[in-house]
């Protein structure tokens, strides 16, 4: 879409402006070629399901952060919602066990209300930003805070785990897959391409685009601002419940101490995916590579050891920055 | 009259020429400004105006030419120098920290200070004897975002005074406030020049500038054409001297539907606190335009009319009852409103023109997924339709000239297929060979069965195109004139209150 206006509009600078657009991509294969040379098995099975696998939580978060932030918006409560939907799934799991008994039955309900929660905390979100017109980043830091809360009350200050048994059945849902593949993976690979469709092709997604560009256009030219706004918090909570549903079998339980941090994690991938941080324009595509670029340091810290693996957060920190410097030559050559 | 000619001037430019790129947007012009005189600069958008008003505060520097400060040549390397100077531009679009108050705004960047402390105490002082003397009863402790259009442009004012500004340069000053607001400014402007300030100012408002200025220099196409003292020139010749031709010719012979039926009927509808219990009818195939002085709650009116905002009242289209609380409300009954403001509410500047051409009517390419060819076919149909003159298809739409931003808000606005169409200044910002095709248009579709409704605040506009028009004084409507009442005469009385209420 936006993407071609972008070059067609100073043909001259074709190599940087191609590097704008494909900058992510040729971060990540430069970085797939480091890993590639410094560990022989970088590109084994194992590794590559294994980071595959582990940016899907962070990866199915950060598709509906994408229309968010392209809309215009801020969600910091995810991390936190997704620890506190992971404790209530936990609970409620745990609870039907004596009932239910142990099988797909109890699972099945702990998925739906990993959804629900979802929902429900997305709306809660939207409706403080649009009927209250409270700012999305204090509204959602305030969330934040009170989902961060809650586990630890639910938790008691500790960890809840979920029914021996339960965890049993529910493994495989991380650790199996299909054909070979990780089902996070499959999930998060559905997840984008259904975003990616969503974002390009639909008139939702080039809503959430005028609206992060504008409001007040999109106002006047009978885009429903609230509305659409409304449905990128739910849309987005939905997803953080899709990913605490992977989450759960892997670990088998939540504390204070789960999802911390994700928030910046899927908004750091936004923005390195080149979705712009004051909306307007958004990329699913872009963070899905934004969330690989991020797993891949760590995961090539943690084989090589060139670098101390504890420097994993100020790597990140300058790849993020770096992303911002290259978006911000973009609008200037405009 | 005031001019004194043996003095220099207080601020002078000799053969200033500028280019921007290639294009030279001033072709040699002089200007003189002298203490104790109001000078006004007058001509169409596009003139040279603000340029010139730049290049005589510093903002600009000239391509070629020299300015003289009484009468010594000086080169002003930034407006901050020319401020120093005493040479001080109050632009149209405030400069005032909406976060600070009114106080802090008036000592920005000059702040009075007692060793490293601020002096509070000296800058509320002097802040509110500023304001005293400008009459106005804004408090230097509000909060500039609190207070109204009017009296920013007063803080804009006093922070002007307060740098002992011996030439003043003042663009469209009145555009923004009440006749009464205007009337205080006036009394200002007259105190200042008593006090051998020089005083330039641009307005379009001839009756104004007949009014307070002393001299007259009109400009146009980037050239002086006419310089004259006020009493010289009758407003009419000033117009023609601006636009350099008969205005007459501007705009399409009227075509006035006999006997067509009345689409829409509007009665005691308010909106907020700004439109009272206005009513109008609005014919098939008709062109009704609404005049009235800015600030008389024309644009709030047809904002209320679409949804963007709060209204009570009735409305009926083909005398059917509707409630339109959204603007999709408002599409889907035929009505359809293009803004005045159109960086602001009707484009995405940083969009390409198939995205904004169809984010109106998007439901039209599918409801599911967009029709991306349908789109380009459309966005090629409306170029050539409405005459939309771009480098290439992916330009973005803040590149593109006021004009051709403007037809393709048109454009956009027309996809949706309208009964109804409102346009709010449809000629604002626009050069004249674009305002004649526009006009042209606008024409046309009244021809075509389309009923529209035209605010304006350029008279020759309301005159030129409207089959009747309603007139607007303070949220109320104070008249509804047709045939031979649409003169000028009748529609300013009517805008000032002078006439008494004209049964709708």
């Amino acid at each position: 879409m936006t993407v071609d206006s972008a070059t067609s509009t100073a043909p001259r600078q074709g190599f940087r402006i191609d590097f704008h657009i494909w900058g992510p991509v040729v971060a990540l294969l430069a970085l797939i070629a480091l890993g590639a040379f410094l560990n022989s098995n970088f590109l084994s099975y194992g590794n590559v399901t294994n980071v595959l696998a582990r940016s899907a939580f962070i990866g199915i978060i950060a598709v509906g952060m994408t229309f968010v932030i392209t809309s215009g918006g801020l969600d910091l409560s995810v991390g936190s919602m997704a620890a506190f939907i992971a404790g209530v799934m936990i609970m409620i799991m745990n609870g039907l066990v004596p009932s239910m008994g142990v099988g797909w039955g109890v699972i099945l309900v702990g998925m739906l209300v990993a959804i629900v929660v979802g929902f429900a905390a997305g709306l809660v979100n939207g409706l403080l930003i649009t009927q209250a017109r409270i700012e999305a980043f204090i509204v959602t830091l305030g969330t934040m805070g009170i989902f961060r809360s809650l586990i630890t009350w639910l938790a008691n200050g500790g960890t809840l785990s979920l029914d021996y048994g339960v965890r049993e059945v529910y493994r495989p849902v991380y650790y199996d897959g299909l054909l070979g593949v990780a089902w996070p993976i499959i999930v998060f690979a559905a997840v984008a391409i259904l975003g990616e469709i969503i974002m390009r092709k639909t008139p939702f997604g080039r809503h959430c685009a005028a609206i992060g560009s504008n409001e007040q256009v999109a106002l006047y030219s009978a885009v429903h601002v609230n509305r659409v706004r409304l449905m990128t918090y739910i849309l987005l909570g939905i997803l953080v419940g899709i990913a605490t549903i992977m989450y759960v079998p892997r670990l088998g339980s939540a504390s204070s101490s789960t999802g911390v941090l994700w928030e910046l994690e899927a908004i750091a991938a936004v923005i390195i995916g080149g979705t712009v941080l004051k909306g307007g324009f958004g990329r699913v595509w872009g963070t899905v590579v934004g969330v690989l670029i991020l797993s891949l340091i760590g995961n090539i810290l943690n084989l090589a050891n060139l670098v101390s693996p504890y420097l994993n957060g100020a790597i990140q920190g300058v790849i993020i920055i770096l992303a911002v410097v290259l978006q911000r030559q973009k609008k200037m050559e405009r | 009259m005031s001019a004194l000619p043996d003095k220099p001037a207080a601020l002078e430019v000799k053969d200033v020429r500028r280019s921007f790129g290639p294009v030279e947007v001033l072709h040699g012009v002089d200007l003189a400004l002298h203490s104790g005189e109001v000078h006004a600069l007058i001509g169409e958008n596009g003139a040279g105006k603000s340029t010139i008003m730049k290049i005589m505060a510093g903002y600009l520097t000239p391509t070629s030419g020299e300015v003289l400060l009484n009468g010594k040549p000086v080169t002003f390397a930034s407006s901050e120098e020319a401020e120093n100077k005493g040479v001080i531009l109050i632009h149209q679009e405030f400069n005032l920290a909406e976060q600070l108050t009114v106080e802090e705004n008036i000592f920005l960047g000059r702040e009075l200070k007692r060793g490293f402390f601020l002096d509070k105490k000296a800058m509320r002082a002097e802040a509110a004897r500023l304001l005293n003397e400008l009459e106005t009863r804004v408090s230097p402790d509000a909060r500039v975002s609190d207070i109204s259009v009017s009296d920013k442009q007063m803080v804009e004012i006093a922070k002007a005074l307060s740098r002992n500004a011996r030439v003043l340069i003042m663009d469209e000053p009145t555009a923004v406030l009440t006749t009464r607001e205007a009337e205080v400014l006036f009394r200002q402007i007259e105190r200042l020049k008593a006090k051998g300030t020089a005083i330039l100012y641009t307005s379009h408002k001839l009756d104004e500038v007949a009014r307070i200025a002393d001299r007259i220099t009109v400009f146009r196409d980037g050239s002086r054409v006419v310089v004259a003292n006020t009493g010289e020139m009758t407003e009419d010749q000033m117009a023609q001297a601006m636009v350099g031709r008969e205005l007459s010719n501007l705009f399409p012979p009227k075509v006035i539907p006999a006997n067509a039926e009345t689409v829409l009927s509007v009665k005691d509808f308010s909106v907020g606190s700004i439109v009272t219990n206005a009513s109008f009818d609005l014919k098939r195939g008709e062109i009704l335009g609404f005049a009235g002085l800015v600030g008389a709650g024309r644009t709030e009116l047809m904002e209320g009319l679409i949804g963007v905002r709060q209204s009570a009242g009735q409305v009926e289209i083909n005398g059917n009852p509707v409630s339109i609380s959204t603007v999709s409300d408002a599409r889907r009954a035929g009505v359809v409103y293009l803004t005045e403001d159109r960086k602001g509410r009707g484009l995405l500047l940083r969009k390409s023109m198939r995205e904004n051409l169809t984010l109106l009517a998007l439901n039209r390419f599918g409801r599911l997924a967009i029709d991306s060819k349908g789109e380009d076919k459309a966005l090629g149909k409306a170029i050539s339709e409405f005459d939309i003159r771009a480098p290439n298809r992916a330009v973005l739409v803040g590149n593109l000239s006021g004009g051709n931003q403007q037809k393709l808000l048109l454009a956009k606005t027309m996809l949706a297929e309208p009964e109804i169409v409102i346009i709010d200044e449809p000629t604002r910002g626009i050069d004249i060979g674009t305002k004649q095709q526009i006009y042209n248009f606008i024409q046309n579709l009244a021809a075509s069965g389309k009923s529209i409704i035209m605010i304006s605040s350029e008279m020759a506009e309301v005159i030129g195109l409207s089959h009747r028009v309603v007139v607007m004084r303070s949220g109320r409507v104070t008249g509804v004139l047709s045939g031979d009442e649409i003169n000028e005469d009748l529609i300013v009385r009517h805008a000032m209150g002078l006439e008494g209420k004209v049964a709708a």
